[in-house]
């Protein structure tokens, strides 16, 4: 495999992840999630993309909106705080309906659950980041979730590494992976060959989406490895 | 009072009205059976689209587009403006979206609609990635003057496919822009001053006359709802409200994916389904194509 990033890195490799749960006192669960840019030229440089999203108190709130009649009290509010930019809102959404659909929203009516994001520094794949560390902030703080949702970012670039195209991916990854005896299935295609969500930008044929599908499942794989020992560890 | 027949016994008594207000889901569900909505449209139909060009006579370029009762006013004017230091051949275009409280009950004075951002970071990252306009067109001088296109975007009326009717009035506004004639010339400080006298001989005229602008590779989109197995195509604000999962597709003239839009849902959406959706996006492109051709002849036979 010829090596094409900048950094060294060939077409299937990811940038060094690391994950940790925990790290704030006062909010019900927190966590930290990073990919670390190591540049060639520079070894004192260390550019990071650190992820904190932590959980305010569930506190009741009243629902008086007008879907009265549904049976959805559970709100989810997500924060994120960047650079006010009008890409903060968009993020927003797409990630306040990612989590909406991994939680069980009837679990605890007439609360809502605040999610805030904080940005330590922002190196590309921010959408993918925000959304696995929102996930393992959730776990950590014992929300019940259907799945988790591993987030990746693919690009599709011509040669000679300009990107020219990406798409951020979320897939589900069940809890029963970790039980090794058999895997959830739906229809005969296992849950995790479906897509949550789904961002691109920029341009690329729909023949390279699909390989950029089936390259972003086995990466996330590895993805979701990182989060299950981090959370493993708590359990012991 | 059996619960899982509660909704059976009151449908014979209920009007299909109060029904729908009650169990909405469940009303689609019926219908869905039999591969049909409640308005009575198949599945993967759109609604009746229709393209108004140049409903603002003071702009540059504009155009009204509706698809079912969502309605969506683009307006374009040009102004010259410096260009950057990085892009000293290419100008510029503004993208503004608004969501007047004209447009729905949900949307009050002075508080934007959630939705509004999301639509309009979705437009700008469609319109300047799908190289639908070349910057470098909009150039006068390099380095010194270049076009800035302020485009505006009005939600007059909202009923689901917000996204598919803003894109359709943007590209029908920019297929009917007419550039205006500038006379652009350096005063004595250096400085580009726009005038609009022609004839002095120590000013020189850089165009002659109004010119259309180059569209290549024009995005269109369909936005589908995802329930269970079923794929609905261009939903109504109704359908959105209930059935969360929302696909939008943009394809450009020569089916290329520019841009895949599903922030998450309930419904996982697995291979098949966005295959689906991408074949149901083609189809609609050659609506859309048609339509938009037969709008821009029909400007011209006046």
């Amino acid at each position: 495999m010829e090596v094409d990033g900048e950094d060294g890195r060939t077409q299937n490799q990811l940038r060094p992840l690391a994950c940790s749960h925990n790290i704030l006192y006062r909010a019900h669960g927190s966590a930290s999630w990073s990919l670390r840019t190591r540049t060639l030229r520079k070894q004192t440089g260390q550019i990071d993309n650190l992820l904190k999203s932590y959980l305010m108190r569930m506190r009741p709130w009243l629902n008086g909106n007008k879907e009265a009649l549904e049976f959805k009290f559970h709100h989810v509010w997500v924060w994120f705080r960047y650079s006010g930019l009008p890409l903060e809102e968009a993020y927003e959404m797409i990630l306040k309906r990612t989590l909406q659909s991994i939680c069980h929203l009837t679990i605890n009516p007439n609360t809502t659950t605040s999610i805030i994001i904080q940005v330590i520094n922002d190196d590309s794949a921010l959408l993918s980041c925000a959304i696995n560390a929102a996930c393992v902030a959730l776990v950590d703080a014992g929300i019940p979730t259907k799945h988790v949702a591993v987030a990746i970012c693919c690009c599709v670039a011509k040669s000679g590494c300009k990107m020219k195209a990406f798409a951020y991916l979320a897939f589900p990854n069940s809890v029963h992976s970790v039980l090794p005896e058999r895997s959830s299935s739906m229809q005969g295609k296992p849950i995790e060959h479906g897509i949550v969500t789904s961002v691109t930008n920029g341009i690329m044929s729909a023949d390279n989406y699909f390989y950029s599908l089936e390259r972003g499942r086995a990466a996330s794989v590895r993805v979701v490895r990182v989060s299950q020992e981090e959370l493993a560890t708590a359990l012991n | 009072m059996g619960l899982p027949n509660a909704s059976g016994d009151l449908s014979t008594e209920v009007e299909v009205d109060a029904f729908r207000r009650l169990f909405p889901l469940r009303l689609y569900e019926k219908h869905l059976l039999e591969s049909i909505r409640p308005d009575a449209r198949p599945l993967g139909r759109a609604r009746e689209t229709t393209i108004a060009l140049g409903a603002v006579a003071s702009a540059n370029g504009s155009a009204l587009a509706k698809i079912g009762s969502t309605t969506m006013l683009a307006a374009i004017k040009m102004e010259v403006m410096t260009p950057s230091l990085e892009t000293p051949d290419e100008g510029c275009i503004a993208i503004d979206f608004h969501m007047p409280p004209i447009c729905s009950p949900i949307v009050r004075p002075g508080r934007p609609d959630e939705a509004a951002p999301v639509v309009a970071k979705q437009l700008s990252d469609t319109i300047l990635s799908s190289g639908m306009i070349n910057l470098k067109e909009l150039s006068l001088v390099s380095g010194k003057a270049a076009w800035m296109a302020y485009l505006d975007i009005y939600c007059l009326d909202v009923d689901g496919a917000l996204f598919d009717t803003a894109l359709l009035s943007v590209v029908a506004a920019f297929s009917y822009l007419e550039i205006p004639v500038p006379v652009v010339s350096l005063n004595d400080d250096g400085k580009i001053v726009l005038s609009e006298e022609q004839g002095l001989s120590d000013r020189e005229p850089v165009n002659k006359e109004k010119r259309k602008i180059n569209l290549s590779s024009i995005p269109f989109s369909l936005t589908c709802v995802l329930h269970k197995n079923y794929i609905l195509a261009d939903p109504t604000a109704e359908e959105e409200s209930i059935m969360d999962t929302i696909v939008t597709v943009v394809l450009d003239s020569s089916s290329q994916l520019v841009s895949l839009h599903k922030p998450g849902g309930t419904v996982l959406a697995y291979t098949s389904a966005i295959q689906d959706c991408i074949a149901l996006t083609r189809q609609r492109v050659k609506e859309l194509q048609k339509i938009l051709e037969e709008a821009i002849s029909g400007m011209e036979v006046d």
